[in-house]
C-alpha cells in the first residue's frame, strides 16, 4: 500500500516534469546573463522546451499549459500580454502537426525543424509586436535571439533527453532521438 | 471480425480526441489575439497583473540571480587582475585629484547656501535613495528594461529616475510591491528632456532598441561637437536637472548620437532617486501637491 502511494507520487512528480522544466526555462530566461555587447538578449528557452516536448510527448505538456507559459513569459519580459502565448501554441500546434514527419528522423531533420519554428516564432512575435505598440522595431536583436536559440537547442536536448528518459512511457507510444 | 471492433473504436476515439485537441488549440490562439486586442485597446490594464506576476517570480529572480551575478563578477574580476597594479596607480592620482575638487565644491556649496539665502532662493527639494539589485534584465529582442527588487513596500513609486554611479539609466515604468521594472534610456520608448554641451541646447534623448539613442529635436544650425556632455534638463518635471546621460559621439553615417554612461552589462545595483516629482506621468497630482506646498 505504502509502495503503490509512493511510486503514484513518484510517477505524479515525473509526469510534471516536462511542464516544470519549461516554467524553469522560462524564469532562467529572464536572468541578467552578461554576454558581451548583446544587452538583454537571451535564447528563447521556453520555445526549445515547447518545441521538444510538443514534438516527444505532448501529452505531458498539454496547450493549455503552454499558454499559460506564454502568458508568464509575456508578463516577465514586459512585451504586450499575448504575444509568447500565441507564439508559444501557435509553434505547440505546428510541432504536433509534423509529429508524424518527424518521427524517427536523424536529430539534423529535427534540429532543422526547431530552426523553422523559431524562425516563424520570430517572424510572428517581431510583426505582432511592431503591430502593437504601431512601430516597426529594429529587428537586429531578435535576429542575434533566433541564431543563439537554434545554436543552443541540440545543448538542451541534451537536458531534455536525460529528463525524458526517467519518464513514464506514453500510451500512445513515445520516441526518443 | 472480432477484433476489428475496438481497433475501429480506437480509431474513432483518436480521431475525436485530435478534433478535440485542435479545437481547444484554437481556442487558445484566439484568447491569445483577444487579449492582445484588449491590451492595445487600454495598456494600462494588464500592469497590475503583470507586476504581480513579477512579484511572484521576485523571490526565485533573486536568489537566482546571485550567483548569476556572482559568476560574471568573477569573470570580469579574472580579466582585471592583469592591470590590478596600474589602475591602482590611476585610482590613487584620481582620488587625489577628487580631494581637491572636494575642497573646491565644499567652498562652493557654502557660498551657494549663502548666496541662496540672500536671494531667497527656493532650493530643489533633497531626493530620497532606495537602492536596489537588479534580478532580471528580460526585455529580450523588443525591450530595454530591467526588474529590479524593490518595490512599493520599500517606497518606490512610478515615474522616479534610476541611477547607477555612473548617470541615468533610466525611469521607473511600473511598480509592484517587491519588484518595479526599470524602462532604460535605450528603450524604444523613452524620451527624455537634455541639454547638450556647454552651450546647454535643448533637445530630446530618444531610445530606439539600440545601444545609442538618437538626439531628437535638436534646433538647427547648432554647435554640438562629438564629446560635449549630456545631462538631463528637468523640463517636464519627470526628471531632476543635472544628471548625467552620456557623451555625443558621430556615428559613422554622419549622425549624432549619444553614447550613454549606461552600460547594461555591468547593472548590477541601482538607485531608484525621488525627487518628489510627479513629473509628465500626473499631471494633476503636480498641480494639487504644488498648491500644498505652496510653491
Amino acid at each position: 500500500m505504502k509502495g503503490s502511494s509512493w511510486h503514484s507520487v513518484d510517477n505524479a512528480a515525473r509526469t510534471a516534469t516536462p511542464s516544470l522544466l519549461t516554467l524553469a526555462l522560462a524564469i532562467v530566461g529572464q536572468l541578467p546573463f552578461s554576454l558581451p555587447g548583446q544587452a538583454g538578449v537571451t535564447p528563447y528557452f521556453v520555445l526549445m522546451a515547447v518545441y521538444y516536448w510538443a514534438l516527444h510527448r505532448p501529452d505531458l505538456l498539454p496547450g493549455l499549459v503552454v499558454f499559460l507559459l506564454g502568458l508568464l513569459q509575456d508578463a516577465l519580459e514586459g512585451e504586450p500580454f499575448g504575444v509568447n502565448a500565441f507564439v508559444l501554441v501557435a509553434v505547440y500546434w505546428f510541432v504536433i502537426s509534423q509529429q508524424r514527419f518527424f518521427r524517427g528522423k536523424h536529430f539534423l531533420v529535427v534540429w532543422s525543424g526547431f530552426a523553422v519554428a523559431a524562425l516563424m516564432a520570430g517572424l510572428a512575435r517581431w510583426l505582432l509586436v511592431s503591430l502593437l505598440m504601431g512601430r516597426l522595431i529594429a529587428p537586429w536583436a531578435l535576429t542575434f535571439e533566433f541564431f543563439l536559440t537554434v545554436a543552443l537547442y541540440p545543448v538542451l536536448t541534451l537536458a531534455f533527453t536525460l529528463a525524458h528518459k526517467t519518464l513514464p512511457r506514453s500510451e500512445m507510444g513515445d520516441f526518443m532521438d | 471480425m472480432l477484433r476489428s471492433r475496438p481497433v475501429r473504436l480506437m480509431r474513432a476515439s483518436m480521431s475525436f480526441r485530435h478534433a478535440a485537441h485542435r479545437s481547444s488549440l484554437t481556442l487558445l490562439l484566439l484568447l491569445s489575439v483577444a487579449i492582445m486586442l484588449i491590451g492595445k485597446a487600454d495598456p494600462t490594464l494588464y500592469e497590475r497583473t503583470r507586476m504581480a506576476v513579477t512579484d511572484m517570480a521576485t523571490p526565485v529572480l533573486d536568489v537566482l540571480s546571485r550567483p548569476v551575478a556572482a559568476g560574471a563578477e568573477m569573470i570580469e574580476s579574472i580579466g582585471q587582475v592583469a592591470s590590478v597594479h596600474a589602475e591602482n596607480q590611476a585610482l590613487r592620482e584620481e582620488n587625489k585629484r577628487l580631494r581637491r575638487w572636494r575642497a573646491v565644491a565644499q567652498g562652493l556649496e557654502s557660498e551657494n547656501t549663502r548666496l541662496r539665502e540672500m536671494l531667497n532662493f527656493a532650493p530643489p527639494a533633497e531626493a530620497s535613495f532606495i537602492t536596489g539589485r537588479v534580478i532580471s534584465d528580460s526585455g529580450g529582442a523588443f525591450l530595454r528594461s530591467i526588474l529590479v527588487n524593490v518595490g512599493s513596500s520599500s517606497g518606490v513609486r512610478k515615474g522616479v529616475a534610476a541611477v547607477d554611479n555612473a548617470g541615468l539609466i533610466g525611469r521607473v515604468a511600473e511598480v509592484g510591491t517587491w519588484s518595479s521594472r526599470v524602462l532604460l534610456i535605450t528603450d524604444l520608448n523613452s524620451r527624455i528632456p537634455v541639454l547638450v554641451g556647454e552651450s546647454r541646447e535643448r533637445a530630446i534623448l530618444a531610445g530606439d532598441n539600440t545601444d545609442r539613442p538618437r538626439l531628437d529635436y535638436l534646433p538647427p544650425a547648432i554647435s554640438i561637437a562629438p564629446g560635449d556632455l549630456v545631462i538631463t534638463s528637468g523640463h517636464g518635471g519627470a526628471f531632476p536637472a543635472g544628471l548625467p546621460v552620456g557623451i555625443v559621439l558621430r556615428t559613422d553615417d554622419n549622425e549624432l548620437r549619444v553614447q550613454p554612461f549606461l552600460s547594461p552589462q555591468r547593472l548590477e545595483i541601482v538607485r531608484l532617486m525621488d525627487f518628489g516629482l510627479t513629473g509628465v506621468l500626473q499631471d494633476q497630482e503636480i498641480q494639487a501637491g504644488g498648491s500644498r506646498k505652496g510653491l
